[in-house]
């Protein structure tokens, strides 16, 4: 019932010998809100300008809706962007910024006004039609971006860090504004940025790149709870990852001491990495847990305390209700199903290229 | 989009060829002259004509002017030019306006009008005469050439740095402040450091053109002051020896290249371009 | 000692501006003198009447415009299209053409007089027109480029990139986005350009041929004679004109709030 809407084929791209994208292969289905997320230069803005024709790929190609448009210039792709720090038209108003890529479609006058009405209201600014650019706000001029990207009525829409340039507030209430906004539309979203809240708020699908490789991809759920390698972990959300041994099905051992687990087929003694993510340590009185420690840092968060808990030669981040001073005595407890075990890269490529076959 | 890049790379074309035609090649041939005798033979005697007494007095008194109006220039433009900052005509448009307004009444005729002020018998003289100060006439003194070089590249050094002024964070002058600094080390160890592209820059260009006037001296000198520009020039249009007249070019070019090569040392990113 | 300060700022100034203005406005006072030299003798307006009787002087004033106009829009093009030649030019290819770029402006105007008559003699170019207005767009397109090449690098490419992303084509993207945001630094650079043009002595006097005179030329042989004030009457004139035209200018109400 899936229908893809953009497929990437062995995508490779390379700036002045430097390689960006590698045989990058990538699916994206109709309707779905998809996020690429990563670090700074892990290729996914790249792979955004190449879907917008900005870029051309040195091989591979881009198909819509299963047509090849790796020829195809920018200017003709059914698909409209929302660039990272807006790129309004500082010397049009807001009706003629919205109304440009209409006017070039020859669109009649009527059209053009209703449209400009319709989706000033679907970005919440009715009456900024006279506005200059520079009279608005960043959050508001971000609106104005998506306005005019979708009253073309673009099959995708791509989003470079469209909330890069907001505070925190204000980005929050736009993750809640664009996921309305992509419900009433209608329309596929491919959304770019670095900020895993952000990509967990939001999307149905998640893609992980990091060196122009593609990590993990999957639901947010899965993304966060089931992360395949270390860099996955690593970046999505806080998490304790460390060097263990794979004893046999389901028993695996940290810091010389074992703890029971639910993961299968890693082998016998063989060495893993594990990560257990702030939220899932429990802490017990000393002698009570699996692995015993000292607590030596804690900070007030609001919703919970963040301790640090010296056990095993390891910082433990822990991230718990209860209140243990600093200094106390604890044990470390972690149920077995919070326990992610994932193959230890061999080395620092392959963790680049999330091999865990 | 590739093909698009290529096709604006083209459009830097016409102008290289342009540079290549009007710039470097004309450059070229000054330099093949200089190195040249009339039959066409290679030789330094043009270049070493600098060492004659006449060239070298002439080299030495150009040095001297240029030097003396490039800094006056400094010291008067500097003040200026924080004065502009601090003052509401910060209104850039406006004070551009103000500088380059004067240049609308032709460059000789503005230095002309020079001499109706200081000649014997001039303004300045006239009101003197009748205050019942001293009269002097300048004209044909080496202060009356210094004056007119001052008039004319003022503007060029107020500018520059004007604009480096301007673009100082007021917050950087607080932050300073708020350090400690006083006034005279605010200057000393921020804003003067941060001025030193616009300082650059304003004294390329008031340096190379009074080094290299033959106009000014002309006129103001009286014809009794010998610049190396006027020296020069009359190698080109009256004594018609090309060969001498482009082997002091190459001189006074290697002068200018030594300027700007000690100069570049303190505006590395070459970004203290004038207006 | 806030008033003190703001008391020789005040004095500052106004003596610059006296320095600045005071040869200026004693050539204008001096063209309503009623007789020669600097002895006030009267008013008159005997020297205007001379000014347009006299061929001589209006067929430099209309090479001076002609040329200074000429000149001023052949560079300001060919600065502008160079621009956005240059601006998609990376590392080393861009440093070498921004510092070929930069000789004319740091080579003194002697020194580019000279050579270009030099080349225009090698090449047996016949001195005239044509020389004079090769040499004038040579030092003016540098000064295009640095006021076009700001404004290039402020816009950036992303307002460009999203016309192509609404559909239009690369030129026209460049002729509705970018043009628009590239129109003050070109209109300053042909200001720049023409008042350069029109106030040049040095490279005019070395690449003009016999006959043909701009007044900057023309003043300058007649500095041995002693310039007349019918001189001083045409400056005047064309003083005036350009102060109330950028008086009006700078007054007019700009229908767009500028901000900085």
């Amino acid at each position: 019932m899936k229908t893809s809407m953009v497929e990437l084929q062995h995508i490779t791209k390379s700036y002045d010998g430097q390689m960006i994208l590698d045989d990058l292969n990538l699916d994206i289905f109709e309707n779905s809100f998809v996020t690429l997320l990563g670090p700074s230069g892990c290729g996914k803005t790249t792979t955004l300008r190449i879907i917008g024709g900005f870029e051309a790929p040195d091989k591979g190609k881009v198909l819509i809706e299963g047509r090849d448009i790796t020829s195809v210039p920018a200017y003709k792709r059914p698909l409209n962007t929302v660039f990272q720090k807006y790129a309004l038209f500082t010397h049009m108003n807001i009706e003629e910024n919205i109304a440009f890529g209409l006017k070039i479609k020859n669109k009649s006058r009527q059209y053009i006004k209703d449209k400009i009405a319709y989706a000033l209201k679907l970005v919440n600014l009715e009456g900024y039609e006279k506005r200059m650019p520079d009279s608005l706000s960043g959050g508001q001029q971000q609106r104005i971006a998506i306005a005019r990207a979708i009253v073309n009525e673009p099959k995708v829409l791509l989003l470079d860090e469209p909330l890069g340039a907001l505070d925190l507030k204000l980005r929050q209430d736009m993750q809640y504004e664009l996921i309305r906004m992509k419900k009433e539309l209608g329309i596929t979203f491919v959304y770019v940025t670095h900020d895993q809240e952000e990509a967990l708020t939001m999307s149905d699908h998640i893609v992980v790149m990091n060196q122009g490789y593609i990590q993990q991809q999957g639901s947010p759920e899965t993304i966060y709870n089931e992360p395949e390698n270390a860099f996955v972990a690593d970046f999505i959300g806080d998490s304790n990852i460390m060097g263990a041994t794979f004893i046999q099905d389901e028993l695996v051992e940290i810091f010389g001491k074992r703890f029971a687990c639910v993961d299968k087929g890693f082998g016998v003694n063989k060495p893993v990495d594990v990560v257990i993510r702030p939220e899932d340590v429990d802490l017990l009185p000393e002698g009570e847990g699996t692995l015993d420690g000292v607590v030596t840092h804690l900070i007030f968060k609001g919703v919970h305390y963040e301790m640090e808990v010296q056990a095993g030669g390891f910082e433990w981040l822990v991230h718990s209700t209860d209140l243990f001073p600093v200094g106390s005595k604890v044990s470390i407890h972690v149920d077995p199903f919070d326990i992610q075990i994932m193959n230890k890269p061999a080395s620092e490529d392959e963790e680049a290229l999330g091999v865990h076959e | 989009m590739n093909k698009s890049a290529f096709h604006k790379k083209l459009l830097a074309g016409p102008y290289l060829v342009w540079m290549i035609g009007f710039t470097v090649i004309p450059l070229l041939l000054i330099a093949w002259y200089g190195f040249t005798a009339r039959d066409g033979s290679f030789t330094l005697e043009n270049v070493t004509a600098i060492r004659t007494p006449e060239h070298l007095k002439a080299l030495g008194l150009s040095l001297a002017l240029s030097l003396t109006c490039t800094g006056v220039c400094l010291l008067l433009a500097y003040p200026l030019a924080m004065i502009l900052k601090g003052s509401g005509l910060g209104k850039k448009g406006f004070i551009v306006f103000i500088f380059i307004l004067p240049m609308w009444m032709n460059f000789l005729l503005r230095t002309y009008a020079w001499l109706n002020l200081l000649d014997d018998g001039g303004i300045l003289f006239q009101i003197c005469k009748r205050l019942g100060l001293p009269t002097v006439s300048l004209v044909g003194t080496n202060t009356a050439i210094v004056l007119g070089m001052v008039y004319n590249y003022l503007p060029f050094m107020v500018l520059p740095l004007y604009n480096v002024l301007v673009k100082i964070d007021e917050n950087v002058i607080n932050a300073a402040r708020d350090l400690g600094a006083n006034s005279f080390q605010v200057f000393y160890k921020v804003i003067l450091p941060l001025s030193f592209p616009g300082i650059v820059s304003g004294i390329t260009m008031v340096f190379v053109p009074s080094l290299t006037t033959f106009a000014i001296s002309d006129l103001l000198g009286a014809r009794k002051i010998l610049l190396i520009g006027n020296i020069i020039e009359q190698e080109f249009s009256t004594a018609n020896n090309w060969h001498l007249g482009s082997g002091l070019s190459l001189v006074l070019m290697v002068f200018i290249l030594i300027s700007m090569a000690a100069l570049s040392h303190y505006d590395k990113n070459g970004e203290g371009t004038s207006f | 000692m806030k008033k003190l300060k703001s008391l020789f700022s005040g004095l500052y100034l106004t003596l610059t501006f006296i320095f600045l203005y005071l040869p200026i406005l004693t050539l204008i006072v001096f063209s309503f003198n009623d007789g020669k030299g600097s002895r006030w003798k009267g008013f008159s307006l005997r020297w205007y009447e001379d000014l347009f009787e006299s061929r001589v002087i209006m067929d430099a004033l209309s090479n001076t415009l002609i040329i200074a106009l000429a000149a001023a829009l052949i560079a300001t093009v060919i600065g502008t299209l160079t621009c956005i030649g240059i601006n998609s030019l990376k590392g080393a290819p861009k440093a070498v053409y921004m510092a070929l770029n930069n000789i004319p402006l740091l080579n003194s105007d002697l020194v580019t007089g000279l050579s270009l008559m030099l080349v225009f003699i090698t090449i047996g170019w016949k001195f005239g027109y044509s020389t004079i207005l090769a040499a004038h767009i040579t030092f003016n397109i540098p000064y295009v480029i640095l006021s076009v090449m700001p404004k290039l690098r402020q816009t950036g490419k992303a307002p460009y990139e999203a016309a192509i992303d609404l559909g239009a084509t690369p030129v026209k993207a460049f002729m509705k986005i970018v043009f628009p945001e590239l129109v003050p630094g070109i209109l300053s650079g042909f200001l720049l350009a023409f008042t350069m043009s029109l106030d040049d002595f040095i490279i005019t006097y070395f690449t003009r041929g016999a006959g043909i005179n701009t007044l900057s030329t023309l003043i300058y042989s007649e500095v041995r004679k002693g310039i007349k004030p019918t001189m001083n009457a045409l400056s005047t004139l064309m003083f005036i004109s350009v102060l109330v035209l950028l008086v009006i200018v700078n007054l007019r109400p700009s229908g767009k709030k500028e901000k900085n």
